[in-house]
């Protein structure tokens, strides 16, 4: 995980979907994928300036489903790597096993 | 709110009926498109409009499903329906937003374009789905705009002004439930109406995506759209089918509690029918005077049909459990509990919902690949779906194990060995689908990275309706197919085994056109522990699997050594437990499916690809059988 604050300070943090755990929350910055691959995410709700909560995952972590815009979408680990998010809130929950 | 129901003060949203007399109704229905996202309960409003009074082809020229309907209006008149695959937009990007973008432009020669669209949207999820309302209306075609799952956004206390919204989009919008069919009478009377076109309203830029979601926002909070509370039961429920250690037990007991009801609960029902072609049959041998005709009825028709037929109630468990899998939602959840498992193979998650149907069989789960937008992962998943256990495999292995194993309990109460052999199969036919998928995947069909998307709808009570409706369909293709392809085979069989005649009589099956092509194969089949018989059996079951338990039960029945025997002791008299085994692995193995065969050729757009699978399935059901005949004594 790439951080651009400083560890004690809340700040906004460059992070990936796949540095959420349970329960976490973040804002979407944008998708790093190439155009078709990103229109279909869109369109099923990952737009910029979203709220991403990550939920259940499969065993083993992979996919995970995240809730957004409504929906419940399961994404693997390849994919919500390049779906870049702002941490934009202290971690609220310890995060799960 | 629902109760909005007459929105005809509503100026936009007005539905103005005209006079129509008997004169003024036209001649041939009026042609609708059903169209909505994926999850927007468009099937379940379709079974809702349109009942038993269904058709499904395919789109000609692509390898689309066509569903097409009738919905008889109150008044009598009649629509026609053509429900559109799902699309989340209409730049189309997959083969199926292609036609569907296509049907409704009007731009598909076979398909008249629609005299108006059915738009239905999840009302739990408007936001969203609303985003496909703006390229949908800019088509200026008559829309109604239908808002699904009006139970669901009340229940979670979500709320919606119809009247408003209707003004909004400058067309009518009616809230429905179509699982309840709370609803149904507002898209009749719509359907029943003139139809007006949308009023002209500001729409977005429809390639924008963030702007069509801005629009969709805009006009929802407009009509006063307050989104429910997530679903409390559906997060319980995840909470036990997705835990990490929970949700994989779960997923096995389901799989192991399918197969072992089919083999239990249908087993009394087919005792009946069996029975009952027993009875029926010796009833019509004792009506009928002694004739040519008489042998052909009981001997071929009778025994050989009813021997397939029997199997019904097995099929249609099989259904009925993948139905309600289907309806509730958990199948989305053991596609993503099986996501990991296919990736190792260098398939994804979406492939397991149609290997999964392929357990019915092989023809609708080829179909249902569809959705599987990467070409090679589609590919790769239809070369190995027929490797696992369809249906009409289901009454060869349910034969042979009957006769060659006793049922003797292997764990306790909850599994017999027949049981266990069964399972068995199933394993060895996954074992080879998965082997095959890796071949393919790190060869000829390795691909590149394409995100794996999946929805997971909320859980839902599967309605005795739509199951019900599946179940009749299904058993409708399956008694065509007793009815057409097995009868056909059955008579061409019993003329073949009663020519060339002897002093004017049949000759003994031996020495029959049948036999003769059977004593010919046998010398090949003969490693495999076969005699001629059963290489009659094995010709026959190129047309469809089952068919050879009529053949078998015709060849059988009609010679005068075997004729007493039942079936089953027919089978134990003339194959070793190696011979049976190893034609149980040739039935794993082979592709003896002519409408598997047509299907591939129309999915993979030419004959290399089914040519390929044939050649490769038949190599490994021959090697198989060898090995198995050799190695068990």
């Amino acid at each position: 995980m790439q951080m651009s604050g400083n560890k004690g300070r809340p700040g906004v943090f460059a992070a990936t979907l796949l540095d959420l755990r349970r329960g976490d929350a973040a804002t979407l910055d944008h998708i790093d994928l190439p155009g078709q691959d990103a229109r279909r995410l869109m369109e099923l709700g990952f737009l910029p300036g979203i709220r991403i909560t990550a939920g259940h995952s499969a065993p083993g972590g992979d996919p995970r489903v995240f809730q957004v815009d409504g929906s419940e979408i399961a994404l693997r680990r390849e994919t919500a790597r390049r779906l870049k998010v702002r941490l934009d809130k202290a971690r609220q929950s310890p995060g799960l096993p | 709110m629902s109760e909005c129901g007459d929105c005809h003060g509503c100026g936009a949203a007005a539905v103005i009926e005209l006079p129509r007399g008997p004169e003024g109704a036209p001649a041939s229905p009026k042609i609708v498109a059903l169209a909505g996202p994926p999850n927007s309960g468009k099937t379940t409003l379709f079974n809702r409009l349109t009942g038993l009074r269904q058709k499904v082809a395919n789109f000609p020229g692509v390898t689309v499903e066509q569903h097409t309907g009738i919905a008889e209006l109150p008044d009598g008149r009649a629509v026609r329906i053509i429900d559109l695959p799902g699309l989340y937009s209409l730049s189309p990007h997959s083969e199926d937003e292609q036609i569907a973008h296509d049907v409704l432009t009007g731009q598909r020669p076979d398909t008249p374009p629609p005299e108006a669209i059915l738009l239905v949207l999840d009302s739990t999820n408007l936001g969203r789905h609303l985003m496909l309302a703006a390229p949908i209306l800019a088509l200026g075609v008559p829309t109604l705009i239908i808002l699904n799952m009006a139970d669901d956004l009340r229940n979670r206390g979500g709320h919606l002004d119809t009247c408003k919204l209707s003004a909004q989009l400058g067309a009518p919008v009616a809230l429905v439930s179509a699982r309840q069919g709370e609803g149904i009478g507002e898209v009749f009377e719509f359907l029943a109406s003139a139809m007006p076109a949308p009023a002209p309203r500001e729409l977005p830029v429809l390639h924008d995506v963030p702007k069509c979601r801005e629009w969709a926002g805009r006009v929802g909070s407009q009509a006063s759209y307050r989104p429910p509370v997530p679903p409390k039961w559906t997060r319980r429920l995840d909470s036990v089918f997705l835990h990490p250690v929970a949700g994989p037990l779960v997923f096995a007991v389901v799989v192991v509690a399918v197969f072992q009801t089919i083999f239990t609960a249908a087993v009394p029902l087919m005792d009946g029918l069996r029975w009952l072609f027993e009875v029926s049959g010796k009833w019509v041998a004792a009506t009928l005077p002694d004739s040519i005709f008489r042998s052909l009825l009981v001997e071929g028709v009778w025994s050989g049909v009813g021997s397939v037929v029997v199997f019904l109630p097995q099929v249609l468990f099989l259904f009925l459990f993948i139905g309600i899998l289907e309806d509730s939602g958990y199948l989305a959840r053991a596609a993503l509990i099986a996501d990991r498992t296919m990736a190792r193979v260098g398939l994804q998650g979406k492939s397991f919902i149609p290997l999964l149907s392929a357990y019915a069989c092989a023809v609708p789960a080829i179909l249902s690949t569809r959705t599987i937008e990467n070409k090679r992962d589609r590919f790769a998943t239809i070369l190995i779906a027929p490797f696992m256990t369809c249906s009409a495999r289901l009454p060869v292995y349910t034969l042979i194990i009957a006769a060659f194993l006793p049922n003797r309990p292997v764990l306790g109460p909850f599994l017999g060995a027949r049981a266990a052999a069964l399972l068995g199969l199933y394993l060895l036919g996954f074992l080879a689908a998965v082997a095959t998928a890796r071949v393919l995947k790190s060869s000829i069909l390795k691909s590149g990275h394409t995100p794996f998307l999946l929805e997971m709808p909320s859980y839902r009570w599967p309605t005795v309706r739509s199951i019900g409706l599946r179940l009749f369909d299904r058993a409708k293709v399956f008694l065509r197919r007793a009815g057409t392809v097995i009868l056909l085979v059955t008579v061409v069989l019993w003329i073949m085994a009663h020519l060339p005649p002897v002093n004017g009589k049949a000759p003994s099956i031996q020495d029959s056109l049948a036999g003769t092509v059977g004593r010919t194969l046998e010398p090949v089949i003969k490693p495999l522990g076969f005699n001629w018989k059963i290489g009659i059996g094995l010709i026959t079951s190129l047309a469809a699997r089952e068919t050879i338990i009529g053949t078998l039960g015709a060849i059988y029945g009609m010679d005068p050594e075997s004729h007493q025997l039942g079936l089953q002791k027919a089978l134990q008299h003339d194959l070793t437990p190696g011979g049976a085994v190893a034609l149980l692995v040739f039935f794993a193995f082979a592709m003896q499916c002519i409408s598997t065969i047509a299907v591939v050729r129309r999915e993979t757009g030419g004959w290399k690809w089914p040519i390929l699978q044939f050649t490769y399935m038949g190599v490994l059901a021959y090697g198989g059988a060898f090995a198995a005949a050799h190695l068990i004594r």
